[in-house]
């Protein structure tokens, strides 16, 4: 593999007097997806915003291209970085346009209106995610799902070189949950985007992910492609249940089921 | 605003004002009766002026906290400013300053408040910096209203007193040319950079970190809203009063009209404010054989407006 474009090196974040994850290393190349597994409180929620820089770092850095983002201007991380957050979008009655087109806000002079290029933008974030029907929609009144699909056309019309993305399956439906898995492989197969995802699904992690960074007890338990990562008794340790992991046709889908029900 | 300058005691026939008006710009058409000339140039016309830009500040600072602090219940004295400015004036009218001493201290207590809750919100790090900003200031407003009730518990009950109720209720009464100089360029210095941040102000209403993921410098913007907003309220508030419920009001109706989006929110809400601001002053000063104190008209006539929209408007209001 080549060097990694993000490269997290010995980074521990969270609070002051609270640390909640410790001397974590990896690296997102590019065209990668990497997914990140670890228990409620586990700490992929903060880690996630300190490698975004809205959180500082206790200790270690971030690098991108070999070079330290500490300093970076919030403007100069946007272009780098594009944020899909939990749940977002505020709740003022804005479009699904407009919302997109806030992607496009470090695009642009701070006094400027959005142009021709910024529209442009916006519209293929929607085309390529497949709701451009929704853009005339007032946030308000879309559904989970369409939320979070409408928020990755946003971190996409911002350009950013990778996403983010904290849990964007959590509130989706069946369908929808694959359907933005889906989107986000494409994306990084497509346009080389580096993929940092974070879900309590390790299933999805086999679907979409090319390796797997597990957490537990706030430091990295593993680190590798799914197969080798995602086993009975690294998903014992994380969250301490009893499952096997059940090759499913091929060997690169498996999935987990609960010991207690296998007879 | 010509209908506003010819009503009053002094009834002004719309055609002498136009005539008038004529003269003035150089035209021929007749000059008015000397005591007319004087009502309109002393007395209605600063009134008249000043309505409209106090109407403007108040919506326009209340327009963009309301986008800022993600709540649409949150007007333009939610740092203190008001309170401070009540204050201001509290203090001056006990000290039995001239007018000019009572404006200049409202002003001075209307940016003190801020700054004291904007210190307090960065002396205390490491949580929710909007969160912490708007405890300070209700707190701190909170503080400068007990400073009022101190000190109209100490004033003459004769002189002082009634002056100080009659601040406090908010009124358009006294407003001269000489007040004017001062708020109108507040109120513009106040407006150009919301206008211009138009853009940013919409991705604020995100929240924080989501703004700053976008690529804004929250902190910094921040400051430019507040000190803007606090400009304008804070020369509304020396040269009227306290004139509650436009502030708040305002921009909820204005955003129900044209959505939340800053670029439409604010010349709206400033329309809106300006003009309803300008109708009640009017009326307060022609329907009844006293003026009506301001605060009291605005809050009977905007409510029903207020819930009738609400109840018919087909956008959504908020989530």
């Amino acid at each position: 593999m080549t060097a990694p474009r993000l490269a997290i090196e010995e980074l521990s974040c969270g609070y002051p007097g609270h640390t909640v994850g410790r001397d974590l290393t990896f690296g997102v190349a590019a065209g990668e997806v990497l997914c990140v597994l670890g228990r409620n409180g586990e700490g992929k929620s903060t880690l996630f915003k300190t490698i975004l820089g809205l959180l500082p770092p206790l200790a270690g850095r971030v690098r991108v291209d070999g070079e330290p983002t500490a300093g970076w201007s919030p403007r100069r991380r946007a272009m780098m970085f594009g944020y899909v957050p939990q749940s977002g979008a505020g709740g003022f009655p804005f479009t699904v346009r407009e919302i997109v087109l806030m992607g496009r806000i470090a695009h642009r002079g701070p006094f400027s209106a959005p142009s021709r290029a910024d529209h442009a933008a916006a519209e293929w974030a929607l085309d390529g995610l497949g709701i451009a029907r929704l853009a005339g929609r007032d946030w308000p009144r879309l559904s989970g799902g369409e939320r979070q699909l409408a928020l990755i056309a946003r971190a996409l019309a911002q350009e950013p070189r990778t996403l983010v993305l904290d849990e964007p399956t959590a509130s989706l439906d069946f369908g929808n949950q694959l359907r933005v898995l889906d989107a986000v492989r494409g994306l990084a197969r497509t346009r080389g985007l580096g993929v940092l995802l974070s879900t309590h699904h390790p299933e999805q992690a086999f679907a979409c992910a090319d390796r797997v960074a597990i957490l537990a007890e706030g430091r990295l338990l593993r680190l590798g492609p799914p197969a080798d990562t995602i086993t009975a008794e690294t998903l014992r340790a994380c969250y301490s249940v009893d499952v096997a992991v059940v090759p499913l046709g091929s060997d690169r889908y498996r999935v987990c089921v609960p010991r207690a029900h296998l007879g | 605003m010509a209908v506003a300058i010819s009503v009053g005691p002094l009834r002004i026939a719309p055609a002498d004002l136009v005539r008038w008006l004529i003269a003035q710009t150089g035209g021929r058409p007749g000059p008015l009766a000397a005591p007319a000339e004087t009502a309109i140039l002393q007395i209605r016309l600063p009134r008249v002026l000043a309505a409209v830009a106090v109407g403007a500040a108040l919506s326009a600072s209340g327009a963009v906290y309301q986008s800022l602090f993600r709540n649409p219940l949150v007007s333009p004295d939610i740092l203190g400013v008001s309170s401070g400015a009540a204050f201001g004036a509290v203090v001056g009218i006990f000290l039995s300053l001239p007018v000019v001493g009572i404006e200049a201290m409202s002003f001075a207590g209307g940016l003190a408040a801020v700054l004291v809750a904007y210190a307090v919100a960065a002396a205390i790090r490491g949580r929710d910096t909007v969160l912490v900003l708007v405890l300070a200031g209700v707190v701190i407003g909170a503080l400068f209203g007990a400073g009022i009730g101190l000190l109209k518990y100490l004033a003459d009950p004769y002189n002082q007193l009634p002056a100080i109720t009659f601040w406090l209720l908010g009124s358009l009464a006294a407003v001269n040319l000489g007040d004017l100089a001062s708020l109108l360029p507040a109120v513009a210095i106040g407006v150009v950079p919301l206008a211009l941040l138009r853009w940013q102000i919409d991705v604020m209403t995100l929240g924080e970190e989501e703004a700053s993921a976008l690529g804004l410098d929250t902190r910094r913007l921040r400051i430019v809203v507040v000190a803007a907003a606090t400009l304008m309220t804070s020369a509304a508030v020396a040269a009227s009063g306290v004139i509650g419920w436009i502030g708040l009001v305002v921009p909820h109706l204005a955003r129900l009209v044209v959505g939340p989006a800053f670029a439409r929110l604010l010349p709206v809400s400033i329309l809106f404010g300006a003009g309803f601001l300008l109708v009640v002053d009017t009326l307060a000063r022609t329907i009844g054989n006293i003026e009506l104190p301001l605060g009291v008209l605005t809050a009977a006539l905007g409510t029903p407006v207020f819930l009738w929209l609400l109840a018919f408007s087909r956008r959504p209001a908020w989530s």
